[in-house]
């Protein structure tokens, strides 16, 4: 046995741990979990669980239904919220992460976690290791019941600096939880919306922080609800007002030297980080059904509300896609580059991998970058967005899944299972959504027609 | 653990097979000189006592290491069940017995039990740095009393740092020592286990990781510098 696992092993018997939950996550980044009692643990790090994967979304298959999920010892780590720590509880529980292999001991096609692995791996091939930190947004809401409209809970404003009011305590108390995890938050504040919150999660390797973001959304909502709130990370949960993105930062790096560095070249920024924007923005549209998901993420992208609708770039113009930040003189290091599609309802897995392979294609195709769109997009006009050659974001699910189907490069991200898989279920909500007759149009048609 | 004294020289077998077994290191004495002479640096941890060969010889030796200036403990007396009336008005010389023929588990259990409640024997090393204890036995680390819930890297990192403090190591050395093997992370893993070890030190003790600027990372206070 290796010490991983042992040390995983010692420490649940040292610290009286009674449950383990195996955490993974279906193709749509809703997570799932198995707990097990430690009795079973040492045959589950051995062997891994089995268990029906046909009752999962995207892990159904025709013929074997059986699935493994194995352990990723590493990522062990005791729930703060059960049993110690800052936010009280019952009996210790911890989590693992697990990865989703066939009965055979190979990966299983459907798991998102090897999704990314595979991505990150022709990263590494490249010479590159990819770094991200996401800008998580979402919304509290008053009634801890979700199937009530949503009412939020302060009215607060961005960055404002609110006395002791329970959204902002709730706030605080989830990034002191994300610590004793050892999970560092670069900072949280206060957004735009009323109730809506931000927590930024301080760069780290893209797998990990997939595993991350997944952990802190289920710490937000878990801490909420046990004050009877409830947390949502809706892309748009309330019309007229800012929805919640994942804005995320990213870096590749070549060992220890950041790959978008050139101090030589004026900007700063390397050929390998403009091929890599350039990669970005042409496969953008291809992408965004990964990015943003739901029927509601397309609510979010829409014109007035600072989120991205328009294909292009820039060093300091939050209407682009995607973002150069400025860097402080002697900070050459952090250089980076901010997307600014996804939001927080995506499966983080997944986003980043085929927001790493887009950028990847561009370096090994050697794509020209275009040039940096320096006034505000949301101003222009359709004639002269089109006269700057800058396309538009897909403005619908529907749109965006018409742009992945036609995807090798999602097709070869995903494989074949995930892409599929997703296509099916993606259609089927479409669908459902397009027959459905909403409150706007009996508010608008019923009394005219 | 240092070794038991084990009398005769040469311990029956049944003896020295559970010594063996359960990881106590041992060495044989014939005589009451040998227990000095051969006495290793720290002392005996204990004695285990075959009588059965030489009965007298074996209790002249009992009663040598209980006349000490600090008398030896723990003593288990192993005996064959005709030399239990031997034990009268010797009941000071010995902790325990165990009678021949030996059962295995048995005899485990009595030295397990001994060593535990006098607190010798196999104890787990520690590994100790102001308000910092690593526990390296059961895996478990605490700072300034309240225990630290580590994943198994932020342990081993820690441990690496904390067994050599003061000593300042690279990002890259730091890399190819602590994980030893391919990652996804890159050189830059080892910044953000280091943010994240410090966030799980809490403020308090966050200083006990000093980043050593354009170099790499620190354990503990280095010798003063203007």
């Amino acid at each position: 046995m290796r010490s991983q696992e042992e040390y995983v092993l010692r420490t649940v018997e040292e610290r009286g741990i009674r449950f383990v939950q195996l955490w993974f996550t279906d193709v749509l980044g809703t997570p799932k979990a198995i707990s097990i009692t430690p009795a079973e643990l040492e045959n589950a790090l051995d062997e891994g669980m089995t268990f029906d994967g046909s009752a999962i979304d995207g892990f159904s298959r025709v013929q074997e239904s059986d699935v493994l999920a194995r352990p990723d010892a590493n990522t062990f780590q005791l729930l703060p919220w059960h049993g110690h720590g800052s936010a009280g509880g019952d009996v210790p529980v911890a989590r693992v992460f697990c990865d989703i292999l066939d009965l055979d001991g190979s990966p299983f096609q459907g798991c998102p976690r090897h999704v990314l692995k595979r991505t990150l791996g022709q990263a590494r091939e490249a010479g590159f290791t990819f770094y991200a930190a996401p800008e998580l947004e979402y919304f509290y809401f008053a009634d801890g019941d979700p199937s009530h409209p949503p009412t939020a809970l302060d009215s607060g404003s961005y960055f404002e600096l609110t006395g002791a009011d329970q959204s902002s305590d709730l706030r605080q108390q989830t990034v002191l939880t994300l610590e004793e995890m050892g999970i560092p938050v670069e900072h949280a504040q206060h957004e735009d919306a009323p109730s809506q919150h931000e927590i930024d999660l301080r760069y780290t390797d893209a797998l990990t922080m997939a595993d991350t973001v997944m952990t802190a959304r289920l710490v937000v909502k878990e801490l909420a609800r046990r004050q009877g709130v409830f947390a949502s990370f809706m892309p748009k949960p309330l019309a007229g007002v800012q929805g919640s993105g994942m804005h995320t930062h990213m870096s590749l790096f070549s060992g220890e030297h950041n790959a978008f560095v050139d101090a030589d070249r004026p900007g700063g920024l390397s050929v390998v980080a403009e091929q890599f924007i350039a990669g970005l923005l042409h496969h953008a549209g291809e992408i965004t059904a990964i990015t943003n998901q739901w029927v509601n993420s397309y609510k979010r992208l829409v014109s007035g509300y600072e989120a991205p609708i328009h294909v292009s770039w820039a060093h300091n113009n939050r209407s682009a896609l995607v973002r150069v930040p400025v860097i402080k003189e002697g900070k050459a290091e952090s250089t980076r580059v901010e997307y600014r599609a996804p939001d927080s309802a995506c499966n983080p897995y997944l986003a980043f991998a085929v927001i790493l392979a887009a950028g990847l294609r561009g370096i090994e195709q050697e794509y020209e970058l275009a040039p940096e769109a320096d006034a505000n997009l949301f101003a222009l006009s359709v004639q002269d967005l089109s006269a700057k050659g800058i396309v538009h974001l897909p403005g619908s699910l529907h749109e965006a899944l018409g742009a992945m189907e036609s995807s090798e490069l999602l097709a070869d991200t995903l494989g074949d299972h995930v892409f599929e898989w997703f296509l099916r279920n993606k259609r089927a909500e479409w669908a459902a959504y397009k027959s459905h007759v909403t409150q706007f149009e009996l508010d608008q048609y019923l009394p005219l027609l | 653990m240092e070794p038991l004294l084990c009398f005769p020289a040469v311990p029956p077998t049944a003896v020295t097979s559970v010594l063996e077994r359960e990881g106590y290191p041992w060495k044989g004495v014939d005589r009451a000189e040998g227990a000095d002479v051969d006495e290793p640096e720290d002392g005996w941890s204990g004695a285990v006592i075959c009588t059965s060969a030489d009965p007298a010889g074996a209790f002249a030796l009992c009663r040598h290491l209980r006349a000490r200036e600090v008398p030896l403990a723990p003593i288990v007396v192993v005996l064959p069940t005709g030399q239990l009336a031997d034990l009268e008005l010797r009941e000071d010389l010995f902790d325990d017995l165990c009678i021949e023929p030996v059962n295995p588990d048995e005899l485990a259990a009595r030295l397990a039990h001994l060593f535990w409640r006098t607190g010798r024997g196999l104890r787990p090393d520690l590994l100790e740095h102001g308000p910092l204890v690593l526990n390296l036995e059961t895996y478990q680390a605490a700072v300034a009393g309240k225990v630290l819930d580590l994943t198994y890297m932020e342990y081993e990192l820690l441990r690496f740092l904390a067994a050599r403090p003061g000593k300042v190591f690279t990002r890259e050395t730091l890399l190819s020592r602590v994980w030893g093997y391919e990652y996804y992370g890159g050189a830059r893993t080892v910044d953000v286990h280091i943010r994240r070890l410090r966030a799980k030190l809490g403020e308090e003790h966050a200083h006990l990781i000093q980043t050593v600027r354009s170099v790499g990372y620190r354990f503990g206070q280095t010798a003063w510098t203007p």
